[in-house]
């Protein structure tokens, strides 16, 4: 964490924020919708946040036990990722996905990569995709005690219609914290006012991806499919929570808007033309991967290099 | 320690072609789907590899420096052309299993890397014993590889089902037991990197501890050709610019040195 070995010399500025400060403001943040979540699909999904965040936590700490680092759960970075991961599940998934889920996003994509900093792809994004690949009938199951039946994205992709205003209060079928747009911006809201985050990467990413729905989508600026889209699925929770993840996305500022930019357009292309109804984690962790290549190319000139000589 | 089990143990432990030299890694990755599939592909290789080392240390003193490349490579060829017409013949479920991945035997780096470092500046029992442990070495890796992912990813072990899964479950006092999901994702490519590096890592701390308990790994020839720069074997101590960390001036040494 406080790695001051490369600092540069005086006059540093001082803030009050730091990283566990940042890390309990997101926490806050994801409450609304994970209130809503246990709201709407029941004690299951109590017990699986719950048991997502433990695993992560404890992951990070038996690790940084056995290899004799400093305990850094105290930064609440584990409880994030465990709680953006447990967001990202389905609430009928059994206990152990979240665990497995868990250890897969703390031991493999932070851990051995050197810890919070280092890691080159979002945990809980990283994590998502593995449970994904490997257990997808349970991944992809979204049949609860309180809904059955496809998922709004996946009634979309087939051509049924869906109720636009049930998706952006989220009384539907998803993942435990996707499904509610209010809750997650009212979340967002919380990041966007305190500083934590800012517009630049959500506002390209849901701007590029509406552009790229109104052009690819077959139905023009159909008002009513364009906020289906926007509100289906886990868009805004990545826009606003997984994309803007301080490690993983570019430092600079038109880096992150190529960042938003191609997030949008491959988050369209996921949910447009592949087989499946949904892509935003896919998207999101493929920019993460393509982040050091778009650093290096928005790297701002340094003053006195570059221009035209007088 | 005599020529033979020397050779035998620097290919299967000391210098792994797989966990080791990190060679051959197409293969290694593309065909451990079950423990049978990398058994098989390891095997084949094995063949190969040790009667192209015999006939290799055979014709080394005829075969004229400058064409020797494509000289091992003919007779590498022939006999991944025998094994495969073999193969085809009596045992179709693995050729039909490893598909693409016999003909490419013949540019597989482990076997191509013997005959180059080893098997062309020694004599024939040494390099046959050479071919043998690098067989055994990368079927054995191929194997374990193969029977983690098996494991992990479908429940099975060398065909046989070993969790109780949904389709297999266990009957305990008549009633069904299946508290294992298969992760497919080990089945799939990403499985065999995750796979392949755990195994790596597992593979170095048993080395270490070797190290530790004082037993002297790098008494063991490993066939070195003095000559850093062209050697590809990354196990190897006394490699020039490893000699005093990092910063030791390149390309001063070469290795030449007695050791």
């Amino acid at each position: 964490m406080s790695d001051l070995r490369n600092v540069s010399s005086n006059p540093h500025i001082r803030s009050k924020m730091t990283t566990s400060n940042i890390m309990l403001l997101v926490v806050i943040a994801l409450l609304p919708t994970t209130c809503f979540g246990i709201y709407n699909f029941g004690m299951d999904a109590l017990l699986l946040v719950l048991i997502t965040v433990a695993s992560t936590v404890l992951t990070e700490y038996i690790y940084e036990k056995l290899m004799h680092k400093k305990i850094t759960i105290d930064d609440f970075s584990a409880v994030v990722t465990g709680l953006l991961l447990a967001l990202n599940l389905p609430s009928s998934a059994p206990w152990w996905i979240g665990v497995i889920g868990g250890v897969f996003a703390i031991l493999v994509v932070k851990m051995l990569f050197g810890g919070l900093g280092q890691n080159f792809m979002n945990p809980a994004l990283g994590a998502r995709c593995f449970l994904l690949i490997s257990f997808t009938s349970i991944m992809t199951n979204f049949n609860c005690d309180v809904y059955s039946g496809a998922t709004p994205l996946a009634a979309l992709k087939s051509g049924e219609s869906v109720n636009v205003m049930d998706m952006i209060i989220g009384r539907t079928a998803g993942t435990i914290g996707e499904t509610s747009m209010i809750a997650i911006v009212f979340g967002a809201c919380i990041l966007i006012l305190t500083g934590v985050i800012d517009l630049r990467i959500p506002g390209s990413y849901l701007v590029s991806f509406v552009v790229f729905i109104v052009l690819f989508g077959g139905r023009g600026f159909d008002t009513a499919y364009i906020s289906a889209q926007l509100a289906g699925g886990g868009l805004m929770l990545g826009a606003f929570f997984m994309a803007t993840d301080y490690v993983t996305r570019p430092i600079t500022k038109n880096g992150q808007y190529l960042f938003g930019i191609f997030l949008g357009i491959m988050t369209g292309i996921f949910r447009l033309f592949g087989p499946a109804a949904e892509g935003v984690s896919y998207a999101i962790i493929l920019g993460n991967l393509l982040v050091p290549l778009m650093e290096k190319i928005t790297l701002p000139k340094a003053f006195g290099k570059g221009g035209e000589r007088a | 320690m005599n020529k033979v089990t020397e050779r035998l143990y620097n290919g299967l432990i000391k210098e792994n072609p797989t966990f080791v030299l990190m060679l051959g890694m197409c293969p290694t990755l593309a065909v451990t789907t079950s423990a049978i599939n990398g058994l098989g592909m390891g095997l084949t290789t094995a063949v190969v590899l040790t009667l192209s080392n015999v006939i290799i240390s055979l014709l080394r003193n005829i075969i004229p420096d400058k064409v020797r490349i494509p000289a091992f490579i003919v007779i590498i060829a022939s006999f991944v052309t025998m094994m495969q017409m073999l193969l085809q013949a009596y045992l179709p479920f693995l050729y039909d299993a490893l598909g693409i991945y016999i003909p490419l035997i013949v540019v597989n780096c482990i076997i191509l890397g013997r005959a180059e470092s080893y098997a062309s500046k020694n004599p024939v029992l040494p390099s046959m014993f050479d071919g043998i442990g690098m067989g055994l070495g990368f079927s054995f890796a191929l194997t374990c590889i193969g029977a983690v992912r098996e494991l992990l990813g479908a429940g099975d072990l060398f065909g046989f089902h070993v969790l109780p899964t949904v389709d297999n479950p266990w009957l305990i006092n008549g009633a069904e037991v299946a508290f294992y999901t298969p992760a497919s994702i080990f089945v799939l490519a990403p499985g065999a990197f995750f796979v392949l590096a755990c195994l790596t890592a597992l593979q170095n701390r048993i080395k270490r501890n070797g190290e530790k308990k004082s037993r002297d790994m790098s008494k063991i020839q490993s066939g070195c050709s003095h000559d850093c720069l062209s050697c590809g074997e990354s196990g190897c101590e006394h490699r020039f610019y490893d000699e005093k960390g990092a910063d030791a001036p390149v390309g001063k040494v070469q290795g030449k040195e007695e050791r």
